[in-house]
Parts: structure tokens; C-alpha cells; sequence
């Protein structure tokens, strides 16, 4: 029970994890919290269900298109809502990436209808034996593709030009411009590649939960995460989105019921309260 | 133009300018005492709904819009506000008039906690914060079934005076409007004194307040703890308006949707909570009003509304900033500066982001 | 710490270091300065300036060592105390209130001199309208001192650098502190306002009786205008003494130019 709990958890911590990489790779660059990240992560998993259920594509077809247009869809958002907001205080990019959110879920709502859909994802739920426990091949897919996921991440930022160039854009714009980064393309790319990543974690969460129009909420959970890991470290991200999951799950058991929903929102209190800087965040003080 | 010439310090320190202002107000004041007497209910109501709002976005405002301290949990505090007036009124037996004042305590009880991470948190973090706090009221909501009733929710009967039921929405109306007069009057007074000006230095920079001899804690909590006790008066008032609540009126939508209020109306001024109440509550009505000469493909939509909230939002963001208050100043100025206007005079100087990474 | 030592100084830094990180910004640093001087800290970038000035007015904690300001520990103080036992400061990249005017920021000053409490702010009658009226006397009064009243009711940023300056600096004297400490109060001011910011100076010592302590790059002005220089170099007290004398010092001349071969 407590062995099969964990492995729930930590199955819909990567999931977290990996919509709060989404957060993570959006903030580091750019300062902006993506709010609509959840709802990115809706469209995705949509536009994977509809090439796989109404174009009849088989699923790898289905989730490269979705890529792609997902890609293109966070570099849209990027060129014409928060490119001309450069230089408007953080509240106003907040806002307009709630406003975003909510454009998008209304959206969704109209193209694809407010029922609930199953979709598997190409994964067949089986059970696989590992020694005494039985384990659901869906989690164990989840897992190995976010650690999949965070490898080439890893390479991607620290190995390549195009990488460090978002790396060096991150940590300050006006050098960056200066020694020839266009920052504008790279906060293109990021946008590109963090909508690519909801994607991925939309069309993995689909399996255990369902598609539905309203799906983005859980995308809020990605928050708590994100914090927790510290908000601008990649590791982090994936860490606190585990940790997340897995006490969230184990909140669902062991404490009185109504704890598994707030547990996330507890956590992160505490965490702002005790560390807010997360677990590998770096404290900075502002110079005066 | 019109030139003020300054004779004393006292009127530099009067809540308006020009005696003529003062006219004009009064006869506001007037038009929307004798409003119920000739509007229908319908349109009663909508006043209510709109009064309620503008208590919520001045509160919403002197937290957000004047201190800087965004919160993403205002409808916990409009619920904690709520579901104090309707227990109290409902399952004590309390009379409305010592519950009224008591939601509103309770409220500010709850924002001295909401506001503590304040202290320490900056930005976007404490906007999160703010949105977890939201959460965690919501789910106590529906988990304490003895005193809220959970998902079922509460009914609530309208007060009365004396022998004279407010049970009508005309009568209840003239129970709201002097409540927001008053909480502008209200508003108006802190933000001509020290304690304002404090607020405003906290959202400027806040190295500079704190060598002001601002004490960062304390002026973070009040501004918090007065915008908790505002909303959850408008909670109160809410609460006894519809009749009944449940916690689907309380969600995270109902906290952007606040925020949206202040934004659109104006960041950090009265006059655009105002502006933003009655804009976001007529926008829904304008939507169903519309939706018989649209083309049934849009028109039918379900999530119409909320995709021109996002819309609306995004607008504003993008094309007016500053809000309806600022478009506002901008026709004033334009009439007052007759043909000195150029297209040019509000123009923003375009800067480069400079990081602050926490 | 002896009582006769509390005595005769007015206001005393005494074994002061902070770190950061592995950066020992400052290393032991004294300093004593006289009621009445004007006192310059100088230095090359990184030398600690700002950082003094930073744990005098509690922004930073100091690791160790103490401060004491007319005989008072003020080492142990908020931050937000420290303007009531009479120490003011301005900022090195100006830190006024951008959105306010320039009248609400000098009435910012004033803060720490309220009396009223939130309720009787909310009423404004008789206390609070008295104090309102009061704090605008008082801040007119600085606006004429420096000549400020062509800007008194336009916004902060919309005003001319020089003009911010000085703002900062009237905010800063709204406090009637009995110390001011300016951060390079002439950076970014041309010669000519150079030269005014030396005669204001010289008025803040002379007509309102503040004792100063400020850091400035500008040796021209330090000579003029101050009794007292101290040489910080990496965190180190360096030199202390006259200010013709100071810039004859041969550690001081390698410091700033670098040593002969």
C-alpha cells in the first residue's frame, strides 16, 4: 500500500515536475510567471488526441505534430502578447499571462467541447511484477520519459551554443544583447520549447487522469513545485515536483480527508516561510 | 486651464481641488440616492453588485495598487467575510448589525495571516502565496461541514432595521451605498496621511521606505489587514444579497477576476476601483444582452464570457495600462490643456528590464 | 569600551567586518567622527564605502563590532529605527519614490515623525490634519533651502538628475537628523552642481548644525569641504586625518595609482 502510493506519487510528481520545468525555463529567462502554463499543457494533450482520435495518426505522428504546434503556439504568445510588454512592471506581464490562461481554456472549451475524454496516450495500462509489487506500466513510462526529458535539457543548455546563449540571456539581458545574443529569439525559443514541455506533460497526464477542458488547474500545483525547488533551477523543478507528488499522495492515506487537495498550498507555505530562496535556490541580496 | 492659488497648507490637503468638483459630486450623490426610484429591480441589483465590487477593489487596490503587494487570494477573504456574517446571522442568531462589523474583523483577522509571508516574500512569490492561501480557505470551506455546510452551502435571509426589512433589493440598496461611500471617504482619508504615503514608499522602493523609518512589517500587515477587512464587509454584504453562498463562489476565478477589476479600472487610485466595479460587473450583462445579435456559432458559445474577460484583459494590459482611470485623465487632460494636447504627451519612455532576481 | 571614550565622541564605528560569501567587504573598520565635521570616506571601487554605510543604517548586518551614536549602541537597531535616533542617509543610485511627486516624497521624510496611529488616520480630523499641515511647513521650509519650489509638485522621475539629487538630499534633512550620510552625493552632477552641492554643504553644517559623513570620489570637493577623511582600501581602514594631508599619504597615492617600480 504505503510501496504502491509512493510510486502514484512520484508518477504524478513528475508529472508536476515537469509543467513546473515549464515555469522554471519561462521565469529564468524572461522574469515572467507563466500562469497559462496549465492550460498550455490542456492544448497539448488535446492536439495529440485529436491527431491520434479524429485524423486516426498513429501516436508518435500524433505527439511530433503536437510538438510542433505547440512550439509554435509559445512562440506566437511570445512575439504578440508579451513582446510588446517589455519594460511593463511584473504584475502586468502576470496578468496577461492569466489573461492568456483563461483565453486559452476558453478556447479549448469551444474547439474541443466541456465533456471528459479518455486518452491513453499510445501507453497500454499493463502491470509490470518488480519483485513483490505490482507496478502500472504507465508510471513507470512517465518516469522514464521526464528523466528522458531533463537528460536532454541538460545537454541542451550546458552543451550547446544555442543553450548558453538562452543561459547568458537569462542572467542579463542588456550583456547579452550586447555581445550579440538576440535576446528576442531566445525568449522565442524558450517560449517554444517551455509550451513543447507542458505538451509532454500534458500528453503524459492524460493516461491516469482525464482530458478535460479545465485540466490547466492542475497545472497550478506545478507552483508549489517550482517553488520549492527553488524557482530558476532546473533540477529543482523536477526534485520539488516529486516531492509534491509523493507527499500529496501519501496525504491522501494517512491524513483526514480534504489535506491530499491543500497539501501542495501547505507545503508551499511553509517553504516561503522557512526558506524561500527553495532548496537549491540562490539567496541574493539587492544592492543599494 | 484652471489655476489654484494656494493660500493655506490646509488646502493642500483637501479632498478636492476646485469648489465646482464638490458640486458635481453632490449631485451624484443625489442621482444615485433617487436611483432606485425610478430603475427597475433588474438594474437595482446591478447597482448592489457593483457596490459590493467597488468595496472589494478598494481594498483589493490599497494592497495591490498602492503597496505593491500582489494577492491572488482576495476571495478567501471575501469568503471568510461571507460565511462569518451568514454563520453568525444564521446559527447564533446574531443581530446583522453586530455581524456586519464582525465578518469584517474576522476578515482582517485572517489578512494579519495572509500577510505575514508579506514580510518576507516579494513580487510573484507572494502573489503564489496569496493563490495558496485561497486554496486551503476554499477546501476548509467545503470540509467543515458542521458550521459552512460543505458543498451544499449556506441560505441566508436579508437583515433588517428595526421593523424595516431590507428583504427588497431597493431597500437593500440603501444599505450598500452608504457602506461605500464610506469606505471611499475612508480610503481617501489614509491615503492623504502618513500612513498612505508609507503604502505608496513600500510599492517605490522599499530600501528607501525602510530609511524612512517605515517599519516594512507593520505597514505590510495593516495594508493587508484593512484590505482583508474591506473585502470581508463586501463578503457580508455579499452574503446577505444573494441569499446564499456555496464555495463555487469563492474560487481562485473569483480572486483573478478582482484583480482584473483593479486593473482595468486603474492601478492605485479610487477613482479606477470605482471604474473597475462598474465595468466588470456590467461586462457579463453586456455579453448576454449581445449574445441575441451575434451569429449563433459565437453567440452560443459557453465559454464566450470568459474569453472576452481574457481578451478584455489583455487589451488593457497591452493598449492602456494605467486603466480606464488613466484614459480617463488622458480626456481631462486633453479638454483642460484644449490645444496644447499632442499625440505624444503620454508617450512611455521604453527601458530595459532590469534584473532583480531574488 | 570606557565611559570617558562614550563621552568625547559624537559618533563611533568601532572592529566593524562583514562577509560575503568569501569576500571580506570590511576587515576591523573604525572610524570616529566629531559633532560638526563634515567627514569623507574615500576609496577605490570595492573598497567597502557603500557597505559602511549600509551596516550604520542596519540594511546589512554587520558580522562584527559595534557603532555607537552619541554615546547609544545603535548596532542592534531595525533598520526602520534607525532614522529616529537621528541618522539620515541618501542613496548612491538615487532610491526616491518614482511615482510620487517631489513634495510627497520630501513629506515621506517626515515618516518617522508621525504621531497619529492608523485610526486617527482614517478619521483625519483635528490631530491628523494639524500633523498634515505641520509636515508641509516643515517641508517647504527645505524646499527653500535648497531652492527646490519650480519642482515641488512634479513627479520624481520626470525631473532632471541634478534636481533628483537634491530632492534625496532634502528628504533626507526633512528628517532633521543630527547625522547625514551622503553616498557620492556629487556622481553624475556636472561641475557647476558640483560646485552648488559644496555650498549646500557647507549650509547644512553651518546653519542647520549636521554633523556629515559622505563618500565621494570627487578629491576637489572632499578638500573643500571636509575636516576629516578616512581612506578605506579592500575592506581595510587605510588612512584617517586631514584631507591635504591624507592625499599626501604614500599608501594612499598607491592605492589609488598603483605602486612604482
Amino acid at each position: 500500500m504505503f510501496i504502491q502510493q509512493v510510486i502514484n506519487g512520484l508518477a504524478m510528481g513528475c508529472i508536476y515536475g515537469l509543467v513546473a520545468l515549464g515555469f522554471v525555463l519561462i521565469y529564468k529567462a524572461t522574469e515572467i510567471i507563466n500562469f497559462g502554463q496549465g492550460d498550455l499543457m490542456m492544448i497539448g494533450a488535446f492536439l495529440a488526441f485529436t491527431c491520434v482520435n479524429f485524423l486516426h495518426l498513429p501516436f508518435l505522428l500524433s505527439l511530433l505534430i503536437a510538438l510542433v504546434l505547440m512550439g509554435f503556439l509559445g512562440k506566437i504568445i511570445d512575439r504578440f502578447v508579451l513582446r510588446p510588454l517589455v519594460g511593463e512592471p511584473a504584475f502586468a506581464m502576470v496578468m496577461a499571462t492569466i489573461a492568456i490562461g483563461i483565453l486559452l481554456r476558453s478556447l479549448g472549451g469551444m474547439i474541443w467541447g466541456y465533456d471528459t475524454y479518455k486518452f491513453s496516450a499510445g501507453i497500454t495500462d499493463v502491470p509490470v511484477r518488480i519483485g513483490s509489487w505490482a507496478v502500472s506500466s504507465v508510471n513507470l513510462w512517465i518516469m522514464a520519459i521526464t528523466v528522458l526529458l531533463i537528460i536532454v535539457l541538460y545537454f541542451f543548455f550546458n552543451k550547446t551554443k544555442a543553450g548558453v546563449s538562452m543561459e547568458a540571456a537569462s542572467q542579463n539581458q542588456l550583456a547579452a544583447y550586447l555581445m550579440g545574443i538576440g535576446v528576442k529569439k531566445v525568449f522565442s525559443n524558450i517560449w517554444g520549447i517551455s509550451a513543447m514541455v507542458a505538451a509532454v506533460a500534458g500528453i503524459l497526464l492524460t493516461p491516469i487522469q482525464f482530458l478535460n477542458y479545465n485540466m490547466g488547474f492542475i497545472g497550478l500545483k506545478a507552483f508549489p513545485a517550482a517553488v520549492l525547488g527553488g524557482f530558476g533551477s532546473i533540477p529543482g523543478a523536477i526534485v520539488g515536483g516529486i516531492i509534491i507528488g509523493i507527499s500529496e499522495s501519501l496525504a491522501g492515506i494517512y491524513l483526514p480527508r480534504g489535506f491530499k487537495e491543500v497539501f501542495a498550498w501547505v507545503i508551499l507555505i511553509l517553504v516561503l516561510m522557512i526558506r524561500p530562496e527553495g532548496l537549491f535556490g540562490i539567496h541574493q541580496k539587492k544592492r543599494v | 486651464m484652471r489655476f489654484v492659488k494656494r493660500m493655506n497648507y490646509l488646502q493642500d490637503i483637501q479632498l478636492f481641488k476646485y469648489h465646482s468638483t464638490i458640486g458635481w459630486y453632490l449631485i451624484l450623490i443625489t442621482a444615485f440616492l433617487a436611483a432606485p426610484l425610478v430603475m427597475g429591480t433588474y438594474w437595482v441589483s446591478l447597482l448592489i453588485l457593483i457596490g459590493i465590487n467597488i468595496i472589494v477593489a478598494l481594498g483589493l487596490n490599497l494592497v495591490t495598487g498602492y503597496t505593491g503587494q500582489v494577492s491572488l487570494g482576495h476571495a478567501a477573504f471575501f469568503a471568510v467575510g461571507a460565511y462569518t456574517s451568514a454563520v453568525l446571522t444564521g446559527k447564533f442568531g446574531v443581530s446583522f448589525w453586530l455581524a456586519l462589523p464582525a465578518s469584517g474583523v474576522v476578515g482582517a483577522l485572517v489578512g494579519i495571516v495572509v500577510g505575514l509571508p508579506a514580510l518576507r516574500l516579494k513580487g510573484l512569490y507572494l502573489a503564489i502565496a496569496t493563490m495558496g492561501f485561497g486554496f486551503i480557505i476554499e477546501e476548509i470551506i467545503v470540509q467543515w461541514e458542521p458550521i459552512t455546510n460543505g458543498v451544499n452551502g449556506l441560505s441566508i435571509k436579508r437583515p433588517s432595521l428595526a421593523a424595516f426589512s431590507l428583504a427588497s433589493d431597493k431597500h437593500f440598496y440603501y444599505l450598500v451605498f452608504p457602506i461605500v461611500l464610506l469606505s471611499v471617504l475612508v480610503l481617501k482619508n489614509l491615503l492623504r496621511t502618513s500612513s498612505g504615503r508609507a503604502f505608496l514608499a513600500i510599492r517605490d522602493s522599499e530600501t528607501a521606505a525602510e530609511s524612512m523609518g517605515i517599519n516594512l512589517a507593520v505597514y505590510k500587515t495593516a495594508a493587508f489587514c484593512i484590505s482583508a477587512f474591506y473585502t470581508g464587509i463586501a463578503g457580508a454584504l455579499f452574503a446577505h444579497f444573494m441569499r446564499f453562498i456555496g464555495p463555487e463562489n469563492f474560487t481562485i476565478l473569483e480572486s483573478i477576476s478582482f484583480l482584473v477589476m483593479i486593473l482595468v479600472g486603474g492601478l492605485g487610485s479610487v477613482h479606477g476601483s470605482v471604474f473597475g466595479a462598474v465595468f466588470i460587473t456590467f461586462l457579463p450583462e453586456g455579453i448576454s444582452l449581445s449574445k441575441d445579435y451575434l451569429p449563433t456559432f459565437i453567440g452560443q458559445q459557453a465559454g464566450l464570457q470568459a474569453a472576452v474577460y481574457g481578451l478584455v484583459l489583455l487589451l488593457f494590459i497591452r493598449f492602456e495600462p494605467l486603466g480606464l482611470y488613466g484614459r480617463w485623465l488622458k480626456i481631462k487632460f486633453y479638454f483642460e490643456n484644449f490645444p496644447f494636447y499632442k499625440k505624444d504627451t503620454f508617450r512611455k519612455v521604453r527601458k530595459f528590464h532590469r534584473t532583480q532576481k531574488q | 569600551m570606557t565611559k570617558e571614550k562614550k563621552e568625547c565622541s559624537f559618533f563611533q564605528v568601532t572592529d566593524l567586518s562583514i562577509q560575503f560569501g568569501g569576500i571580506l567587504a570590511l576587515e576591523k573598520v573604525d572610524l570616529e567622527v566629531q559633532r560638526g565635521e563634515v567627514h569623507a570616506i574615500i576609496g577605490p571601487n570595492g573598497a567597502g564605502k557603500t557597505t559602511l554605510f549600509n551596516c550604520i543604517c542596519r540594511q546589512y548586518k554587520a558580522d562584527s563590532g559595534r557603532i555607537y551614536f552619541k554615546g547609544k549602541e545603535v548596532s542592534k537597531l531595525k533598520p526602520h529605527q534607525v532614522v529616529s535616533n537621528g541618522i539620515a542617509r541618501t542613496f548612491q543610485n538615487i532610491e526616491l519614490f518614482t511615482n510620487m511627486t517631489v513634495m510627497d516624497n520630501m513629506l515621506l521624510g517626515c515618516h518617522s515623525k508621525r504621531q497619529t496611529g492608523f485610526f486617527s488616520d482614517l478619521v483625519f480630523w483635528g490631530k491628523a490634519q494639524n500633523q498634515e499641515i505641520e509636515f508641509r511647513e516643515k517641508v517647504e521650509k527645505v524646499i527653500d533651502f535648497l531652492d527646490l519650489q519650480a519642482y515641488r509638485n512634479r513627479l520624481v522621475g520626470n525631473i532632471p538628475y541634478g534636481a533628483q539629487k537634491y530632492v534625496e538630499l532634502g528628504r533626507a534633512l526633512v528628517m532633521e537628523p543630527e547625522l547625514l550620510l551622503l553616498d557620492e552625493p556629487s556622481s553624475g552632477l556636472n561641475m557647476e552642481e558640483t560646485q552648488d552641492l559644496a555650498f549646500s554643504i557647507e549650509d547644512i553644517k553651518m546653519d542647520l548644525g549636521i554633523t556629515i559623513i559622505l563618500v565621494e570620489h570627487d578629491m576637489r570637493l572632499v578638500v573643500d569641504v571636509c575636516d576629516t577623511v578616512t581612506v578605506l582600501n579592500y575592506g581595510r581602514l587605510l588612512a584617517h586625518g586631514r584631507p591635504t594631508e591624507v592625499v599626501k599619504d604614500p599608501e594612499v597615492v598607491k592605492a589609488y595609482l598603483g605602486e612604482e617600480n
